[in-house]
Parts: C-alpha cells; structure tokens; sequence
C-alpha cells in the first residue's frame, strides 16, 4: 500500500550525457517520520533531491524515469515553484538569506502579508500596504517553534551562522500546507552544542506530522535521530531500513561496502621499511580551510610510502594538504625531514621540496589560458629558477629548454594534446591533470602531495595517473600522499590510510582491513 | 582558402575589422574632397608613435591583474613635473634635458606606483573605478601644485605675476621634437609630404622591446600568472599582491616616460587639464586593439594605437570638409574621441 506514505519516488533513474548516476531508485518517506538518506559522495542523494524539487538541471537534461507520489497521489513536478504549492520544503546547506533584511522580512519574503492601499488600486497588487504587525506575529510563532530565542526585528547580517539555519528552518515552516522539509547536512557547519539543538527542532517539526528527509554523513546523528533510513550507493538504492533494526557498524559497511577492485597492477614490491625515517609529520596542524576545516591532526608519514587521506566531503582532510602548502591559514607545527616549515612564508613547502598537485584543477591547479609547456615549467622556473637564461640579475625564459622539456613530458605521462603550444583550458579533464601531475615532477619533489587525482577524469586516464604515481614511488623512492574521497583507489594505491573525520585523524587503517573499520572511521565524531 | 580567411578573420575580430573598414574609408574619402593624404599619414604615423608609450603602460597593469590602469595620469604628472624640473635646472644639452626629465619622472612615478598598487591590493574587484577617481584626484591636486611650487625660469611661470605655472610651457628652447627630428625624412615634397619621424618612432618600438623582453622574463610571467589566476600563483609560493604592485608600478613609470615622448612631439608641455583625459585615450586605444581588461599583449598596444590614433587624425579633416563653415570642428572633435572610446569600452569583454 502506498497511500501510508506521504512521498513514494518510485524507480527513479537518471542519466546525465550517458552517465547513469541513479538506476531504479525508490524512496519512500511516512508522515511525520525522521528518514534518513545516507551514502558517500557522488551516491546519487542531491541528483534524488533535484529531482524532488523539480530542479531545472534535471529537465534541461532530458528529465528522469519513474513516478513520483504524493499523498498516494501522481506529483508532476518539473519547477521548483510546483515543489513548493506540494508542501515540499529546504533547508539549505548555504544559507540562502538576504543579510540587510531583517529576521522577520527573510522569513516572509515572497509571501509577505498585505492590504490594499490607494497606490495598489491604481498600480496592480505590487503596491499594497505590507502588514509589518501580522508579519511579526507570524514570524514569532514560527521562531517560538523552533525555540529561537532572537527578537524577529534585527537584521540578519553579523548574527551567528548557526542562527542563519534556524532563519532558514524558521522560513520553511512557516509556509503554510508543509508537509515534507528536507534538510541537506544541516549539521556540518554548526557547532556541537548547535547541532544538538537543531535536531532536536528537527524532532518536534516531525511531531506536528511533518515528514523530514535527513542528508548527513554523521551517522551518530542517524542512530539517534531517524526513524527510518535509504542507503544509496553509486546511484543504486542498497536498502530501506527502520534505525532500531540496525547498528553504525552495519550502516557504515553497507555505505562503502563493495569489493576492492584492484585499479592498477602494482609492480613487485622491493621496498624495504626498515629505517621508518619519518618525512612528513604534523603535530597539532589546524587550518582555516572554509568547509575543510582541519583542528589539530598529528600524523607522521614514513619516507618511501604511499600513505593515503581519506574521509568524507567537509571533515577537512581536503584542508590538510592546502594548509601545508599555505593555501590557507594554519597553525601547529609541520616538519619535512626534521625540518620545520615556515608555515606563515608563502611557498616555503615548495622550496622544501614538496610538490602538491591541487584538487582545484581549474582554479589553483592550471593557467587555463597559457599553454601546456609554461604550465609544466611554471612552479619549477619560480622556485627552483630551473628553464632561464641569467643575465645578471635579469632571468629571461629558455623557451628552448622549456619546450623540450614540455615534450618529454607529453611523451611520458602521455598526454594527448596537439602539441606543447596548445593552451591547456582546451584539454580534457585527464589530459589537464596529467599536466598538473607534469608540473609538480618538474618540481623533483621528495614529498608530493596529490589531492584527488582521479575527479572527474575517465577510467583510462585514472589508471595511468595512478600507476604513474606508484612508479614513481618504487623507482625514484618519492613519498607519495594521496588524499581523495574515491576509498577504493586509496586501498588499492596506498600503504596505510588516514581517515579524517571532524577535521581530525579518526584512525589510521592497513588498506587491506575490512569494510566497517573503514565505515566506523568515517562516521566517527 | 575558406578556412585560412576564416583564421584571419578570428585574428582580427569584428571590431578591428570594423574599424579598419572606417579608417580606409576616411581614407578614400579625403582624396576627392581635396586633402592631403600623405600628410595625412604622416599625422597618423607621428600620433601613432607619440602616444605608443602611454598606451604601451597598459601592458603591465592589464598582465598583472589590475586591469585598464585608468589612473596613468599618475604617471603623467609625474613626467610633467620631472619635465618642469629638467627645465628649471637649466640644462643645455638636448638629450640630458630629455634624459634626465624622464628619469625623474620615472623615479617619482614609481614611488607613486607602488604607493597606488598598495591601494589598489585594498579595492581588488573595484579597480577600474578605483583607478578613474585617482586618476582625476591626483590632476586636482597637481593643480594646486602647479600654482604653488617655487620656479623660477622665465619659461615655465606666468610672465605678468611671476607665481605660478603657465598652461602651456614650449619646448622649443629645451628638448622639443628632438626625436622627431632625429633621422627623420620627407617622402614627397618638403612641407607638403609624409613626413617620418624616425627617432620617435624607434624610441616607441625600443620601449616595445624591452617591454617585450621583462614579459618574458622571470618577474614578467610571474606576473601574468598573478593577472591570470591569483589562486595558481599563489600555489607556486608567488606573492600575488607583490606581482600587483609591480606591475602597477612599471605602468605609471612608462605612464611618466611617455608623456615626455608625447610632450617633445607636440612640442609643448600641457599643466593642468590638460592630462584628464589621457587615460582614456590610452586604455581605448589598447581595447581596440583587441586587448581584454583581464589579457593585453604588445600587439594589441601597436595596432590598438595606430587605428585610434588613425582615426583621430584622418576623420576630423574628414568631417571638417563634409560639412563646411561650420563652428563644428571641435564638437566633433569629441563626438568621435569619446565615440571610439565608448566603443571600446563595451568592448571590454573582448569579442570573441
């Protein structure tokens, strides 16, 4: 029977240019029931949510197949205008608030209370009076439900982010005939304490029978929260669950769990660990990454590995290679060789012979508008003054040497372009992180640092970049840190793995241990 | 065939073809209505050659990632008060009179420059406005300058008065047209010929080498990297800001220097005013020539101040004829200077 569900997505797929990213999927949520949808990065869960919301992006690319219900009742929507008039609301992860408004304003805007005044007889609707008084009893109620504790007059602006999220939710339910919010990890940006509250709002919204979808990573959250929960993983609905059924333990395997596919052939492994001379260590390492946040890793990494980073999208082990670099702010210590790093002198990592190749390849990664050579030599030539002809104290560019080197380059890593001129914004996304890889080996590193080497490139280009990298390992003795969100590359590639999670090492694992030691390390915190 | 015309075409882009179809027809136009073509080439080749180095200080503020530098009037006062000063000191030969006005020019204007970089690094995202307010900030200032300071010589303050300095100082007694007229020669007929001024011209295409040259060397690509994308640069340990103020700097010195070039081709220093608006000159000049507010290379510079200056020179005669004894000249004057500019500025986005 489908009539005891409020919302019933039956068999959903979708495909984007070929791309299956969700197949046969369904989703089915109770009135006034907390469900949970949990899955890693990239399992489908915002491609399910755009589909609910009748998000644009969906229906410029060929829409989905499958039903979607409502109240037992087939639900055509296809804006996220007709997602609202069916009751369906969101709390977004950014706060979509206006910050010169005030608190009341934000939450009434587009469906502000009014009458008719003179000017609206003659000019039409837009022009009548606002009820400024309706509207602030109307936003104290929605306030007092949450038990928000702010006066609805101040502006939003310089109030605390977490604030912000109770506006948001504020906003939602005071939208008359909702029936359905959905929360996108409402909790990654709060603090503890705000967290805890928010999701005890979140219980007494489901109370008045207002049925919750509930992203997060947090599974703690999902053990003492939900009711009920969807696992997702790679686009394919695993299971459908009540939460008293189940354990973190089982929730975590059955989130990652998948057979560990070998993605590149390692070569006889001649390495010998016996000094265990450590080449990297942090100690207390914090960085201000926005979103990425690391507070206080210490980690020692052995000269000749391959250690891994892995964790879930926002625990901050992204921040962890961008603070070493000093791409963003950090404190803590940070030692290469013995040596410690300046972390507040920019490219002080560099001159210490760290390479990083960036997980923002477009933006820190690339010269998208320069060619393929002078962005393989770039960091060399300003670090290290490698591909100039010196005159004096003047240093001209050696295009000879640069272009040479540039076609070594293309020969070994090879990459597919029309010749070391072409600019590398017009190169695919494999080809472009091969170049990124060329620079930071131009750099002759002893450390590099490769931040998800494989997003967004094909399968092709994967295997080469990774095999590249474990060559490079065995042969030159290059310690190797591989931070990514892709598991089963890490366990594939790596000698041991760090999990991040809240912006802190949660366990170090051997890559060969099961799946819920994995699961449990990710969920911790 | 079809293909390499099509090449040539993206080459030149719209607005250059555009422009170039209007110059031509100028061109042809003068002929018929009984003006002198060659000599209107030879304006066109002086002008070109005059303002190349104003224009050329655009390079280096485009590349390092503060965009059209509005305020090279900066520069510009810079160079008239190393002119005035050069003036003052008395110096009677010709090349160390130039000599040493463009290098004061240059050191104040540096100093000036970095000072104004360190501005601009506190504004990023608002440059261009920034930069046309400090740009008519530091000419009402000098203004006030040009009335106070202490000079002496006869040349530069007011005859009746003998306080302050006059609007217009000739150059014909210290270093006026001394690089015109050096190796320069007549094609056609004395007087009425095209007249090539071949020291103004080598001295515009040497700044263009040198210019040339740093954005090839290592502080230059280091630069454009920081105008190209502060993020990456960063990434390979490079102060973006540092790159900011550099190439800040270099543009109001050249800002300084070209304004001299410019003066002893017009053979007179102009005080007050008279600077406003060569800011905007210079940036359409380069925008027409197919620069961006984000990429500008040395050809854009070189074609960019031939066609404006072009224009200028061959269309106001042009027009002048077409519409006889009339009080016009100088409303046209400006309909087609700030026409072209406007042009150029809703050009900014390129056209590709």
């Amino acid at each position: 029977m489908s009539a005891q569900y409020l919302l019933n997505m039956q068999n959903i797929s979708k495909e984007y240019d070929g791309n299956l990213v969700l197949k046969n999927v369904t989703l089915q949520v109770k009135p006034g029931e907390i469900h949970a949808l949990v899955g890693e990065n990239g399992a489908g869960k915002s491609t399910l949510m755009n589909i609910l919301f009748g998000m644009p992006v969906i229906h410029t690319t060929g829409g989905f197949e499958g039903s979607v219900e409502i109240n037992g009742e087939q639900a055509n929507i296809d804006s996220p205008n007709k997602a609202i008039d069916f009751g369906i609301g969101m709390v977004h992860q950014e706060f979509m608030l206006i910050p010169g408004f005030t608190v009341t304003e934000n939450i009434k805007i587009g469906r502000e209370i009014s009458h008719p005044s003179l000017l609206s007889h003659i000019f039409g609707k837009e022009l009548e009076t606002l009820d400024l008084e309706q509207m602030a009893q109307d936003a104290r109620t929605a306030l007092s439900t949450i038990g928000l504790n702010i006066e609805e007059y101040v502006k939003v602006a310089g109030l605390p982010v977490g604030y912000m999220q109770f506006i948001e939710i504020a906003r939602e339910i005071d939208k008359t005939g909702l029936k359905l919010l959905v929360f996108d990890e409402p909790t990654a940006v709060l603090t503890e304490s705000e967290a805890e509250r928010l999701l005890k709002i979140m219980k007494k919204i489901a109370a008045k029978g207002i049925a919750i979808i509930f992203i997060t990573h947090r599974l703690s959250e999902v053990m003492e929260y939900a009711d009920s929960m969807t696992v997702l993983r790679d686009g394919e609905l695993i299971t459908r669950k009540e939460v008293k059924d189940t354990s973190i333990v089982e929730i975590a395997e059955l989130m990652i769990g998948r057979k560990v596919e070998k993605l590149v052939d390692l070569e006889d492994d001649t390495r010998s660990f016996a000094e265990q001379s450590v080449a990297l260590a942090l100690k207390n390492f914090h960085v201000d990454m926005p979103g990425e946040r690391v507070r206080g890793v210490d980690l020692e990494i052995y000269k000749g590995e391959i250690f891994g980073i892995g964790g879930l999208a926002g625990q901050g082990k992204i921040g962890i290679p961008n603070g070493i670099m000093g791409l963003y702010e950090s404190q803590g210590t940070v030692e290469v060789f013995g040596k410690k790093l300046d972390l507040n002198k920019l490219g002080n990592a560099l001159t210490n012979s760290i390479a990083f190749v960036s997980e923002d390849r477009r933006g820190v990664g690339l010269l998208l508008d320069e060619s393929i050579e002078l962005n393989i030599a770039f960091s060399a030539m300003q670090v290290k003054n490698e591909f100039l002809h010196n005159f004096g104290p003047i240093k001209l560019l050696d295009k000879k040497r640069m272009r040479q080197h540039a076609l070594d380059m293309i020969k070994l890593l090879d990459i597919r372009c029309t010749g070391p001129t072409q600019k590398v914004g017009s190169l695919s996304g494999g080809n472009q992180q091969k170049v990124c890889l060329a620079r930071a080996l131009t750099m002759n590193p002893d450390i590099l640092i490769v931040s998800e080497p494989t997003r967004g490139i094909d399968i092709g280009a994967k295997k080469l970049v990774l095999e590249y990298l474990v060559k490079l390992n065995r042969e030159q003795g290059t310690t190797i840190v591989v931070v990514s969100s892709e598991l089963v590359e890490l366990r594939s590639l790596c000698d041991r793995i760090a999990i991040v999670s809240g912006g802190k090492i949660s366990a170090i694992i051997e890559p060969d241990a099961p799946d819920a030691e994995f699961g449990l390390a990710m969920a911790a915190g | 065939m079809q293909e390499q015309l099509k090449k040539a075409y993206d080459n030149i882009g719209l607005p250059r073809l555009i422009i170039i179809s209007f110059f031509l027809l100028m061109l042809f136009l003068a002929a018929p209505l009984g003006l002198n073509v060659l000599s209107l080439l030879g304006d066109t080749l002086r002008r070109w050659a005059m303002y190349g180095v104003l224009v050329l200080a655009m390079v280096p503020a485009i590349q390092s990632g503060i965009g059209p530098n509005f305020a090279i009037s900066l520069g510009i006062v810079c160079g008239l008060l190393g002119a005035t000063i050069s003036i003052e000191l008395g110096i009677s030969n010709q090349w160390a009179a130039m000599g040493t006005a463009m290098l004061l020019g240059a050191i104040m204007a540096t100093v000036l420059g970095i000072l104004y970089g360190l501005l601009l690094n506190n504004v990023k995202g608002s440059e261009m406005t920034v930069s046309t307010y400090v740009g008519f900030s530091i000419i009402a200032f000098m203004n006030i300058l040009w009335l106070t300071l202490p000079f002496k010589d006869g040349n530069l303050i007011w005859p009746i008065g003998k306080v302050g300095m006059r609007n217009t100082i000739s150059l014909s007694e210290s270093f006026g047209l001394l690089l015109n007229n050096t190796w320069g020669f007549t094609i056609g007929k004395s007087g009425t010929g095209l007249y090539v001024p071949t020291g103004l011209i080598l001295f515009f295409l040497f700044a263009c080498v040198l210019m040339w040259l740093f954005m090839r060397s290592k502080t230059g690509i280091a630069l454009s990297a920081a105008g190209s994308s502060p993020a990456f640069t960063r990434a390979s340990g490079i102060n973006v800001n540092k790159m900011r103020i550099i190439g800040t700097a270099i543009s109001t010195a050249l800002g300084a220097v070209g304004i001299i070039a410019y003066a002893q081709s017009y053979g007179f220093l102009q005080l007050y005013n008279a600077p406003l608006w060569m800011g905007f000159h210079c940036v359409a000049a380069v925008l027409i020539g197919g620069a961006t507010t984000k990429r500008a290379s040395i050809a854009n510079v070189i074609i960019g101040t031939f066609l404006f200056q072009g224009i200028l020179a061959v269309a106001l005669p042009v027009v002048n004829q077409l519409l006889p004894e009339s009080n016009l000249p100088d409303v046209i004057r400006l309909i087609i200077s700030n026409g072209i500019i406007l042009y150029a500025i809703s050009k900014t986005k390129g056209d590709k």
